[in-house]
């Protein structure tokens, strides 16, 4: 066995550290290590895209890096969308327009659609189906998929409300 | 699937990673975006004792014109050229070739210097940089050496690079007037390797004829494919249908493609045949525009 390494990550704005193997890939240090197991193992080859999550701001496949090239980076898996108890727009967007059935891509998606609606905030259908390229879904077709990410859309694209005082005057 | 185990090395200079290189010889590798290597790794296809990540080594990615060449660094993604405005403007063959490299996660991480130093037909860019006659730089123990595109692809998985030696910059011609190319893949899903493609790259003088031409083919042989029969016959003579037609046939004539799960040989070659009448013709309106 190879001599285990010090991997030191921020996940979801936690710092984590753990010593691995080399060989351990990314999915796997996210799964057993972190026990965060909202991200999958579809395929294992690379192609399903169920095991995505954001590296240092830029989507991957997590079965196909090395935990240990993640030392000093930046994670995001579906379980930081949520924030303070409140879903992210996306998914509010898959609940409401059921851009799910069996769940099992449905994490990869998320981050697919996070990250595309991070470089263009008002995408055509086209780029959405572009943006989740890297993510097979079995059961739904997509189409449904495609709605969730159009009402994320729409949702981020609202102006927050401004903050009433007592007056009902904008702060 | 789980890799055999291996020592991981992380340089921080092109030096030290050649010198790990030089070091561990057969056993090492080195780990680039690592989304050819790693698949093949968890398969047990590949073994190598010892990785050297070179991901955190700076200066390697840049996209850039200097000295007559657009200059790629080996390190850069393919999401970075899709991001280009120098590729969107200048070479759009480029932008064509790196949007039908797999997908959008892959190429986050997927580089063009792994791209074309795994030495797999099947990837994309060695037949678009044969279509450019593009130029390899690999850095060793020696220095730095030039490899021409053409003399690269030796065999299946095997490039002209040397024991210690690294890919670090792809070097193409700046482009004259009145030139222009495409690249054509048919693939079975999005994200699929190429049934088959095809690149092609024209020059053309002010009558229309053919001053220089690159055609390269994709997965239809044990290396990337330049159609130098068919570069020869389209060279010299007026691109229009008919020529591209007959350069199309020629170039279809020099693919050795395998039957596969993607298809048989001969519907390989006719795909071929149909691949590069559409490169060509893509090239030839690109060059006139």
């Amino acid at each position: 066995m190879a001599r285990k390494q010090s991997v030191r990550v921020k996940v979801n704005g936690k710092e984590r550290q753990a010593e691995v193997e080399p060989r351990l890939l990314l999915v796997h240090f996210i799964r057993e290590v972190l026990e965060l197991t909202g991200t999958h193992i579809g395929c294992d080859t690379s192609h399903c895209g169920a095991c995505t999550v954001l590296l240092n701001g830029k989507t991957v496949k997590s079965c196909t890096l090395f935990a240990v090239q993640a030392d000093g980076g930046e994670i995001l898996t579906v379980e930081g969308l949520i924030k303070d108890g409140q879903l992210h727009p996306l998914q509010e967007g898959f609940k409401e327009e059921h851009g799910l059935q069996c769940g099992f891509c449905t994490p990869g998606m998320l981050l697919s659609s996070y990250s595309l609606l991070q470089h263009n905030p008002n995408p055509s259908e086209q780029d959405i189906r572009w943006g989740i390229s890297g993510n097979l879904c079995r059961c739904t077709g997509y189409q449904n998929i495609v709605r969730a990410v159009q009402f994320a859309a729409g949702k981020l694209a609202q102006k927050p409300a401004p903050e009433m005082t007592t007056q009902g005057a904008a702060k | 699937m789980i890799p055999p185990s291996f020592e991981y090395l992380r340089p921080n200079t092109i030096p030290e990673a050649i010198a790990l290189l030089q070091q561990h010889g057969e056993e090492a590798k080195i780990l680039s975006g690592g989304q050819s290597l790693i698949p093949m790794m968890k398969l047990r296809l590949a073994r190598p004792a010892y990785l050297i990540d070179i991901n955190r080594i700076a200066g390697l990615s840049y996209i850039k014109e200097e000295g007559g060449f657009l200059k790629i660094g080996g390190l850069t993604r393919e999401a970075e050229l899709e991001a280009s405005s120098l590729i969107h403007s200048k070479y759009p063959i480029i932008l064509d070739t790196t949007h039908v490299i797999a997908d959008p996660q892959v190429r986050n991480l997927a580089t063009v210097g792994g791209n074309l130093a795994h030495g797999d037909p099947a990837n994309d860019h060695p037949a678009t940089m044969l279509a450019l006659c593009a130029q390899v730089v690999a850095t060793g123990p020696g220095g730095e050496r030039i490899i021409p595109i053409e003399e690269f692809f030796l065999s299946l998985f095997t490039t002209a690079l040397q024991a210690g030696e690294i890919l670090t910059e792809i070097r193409i011609p700046i482009p004259p007037a009145r030139s222009g190319g495409g690249y054509f893949k048919l693939e079975r899903k999005v994200g699929d390797f190429a049934t088959a493609a095809v690149a092609a790259y024209l020059a053309l003088d002010e009558k229309g004829t053919a001053q220089k031409v690159g055609i390269g083919l994709t997965n239809v042989g044990p290396t990337p494919l330049k159609a130098a029969k068919a570069e020869n016959f389209l060279r010299g003579k007026k691109v229009d249908a008919a020529s591209i037609a007959q350069a199309a046939q020629l170039a279809a004539d020099e693919a050795q493609p395998s039957s596969d799960l993607r298809g048989p040989a001969e519907y390989k070659k006719g795909l071929v045949k149909e691949l590069a009448k559409r490169a060509l013709s893509r090239a030839l309106e690109r060059a006139s525009k």
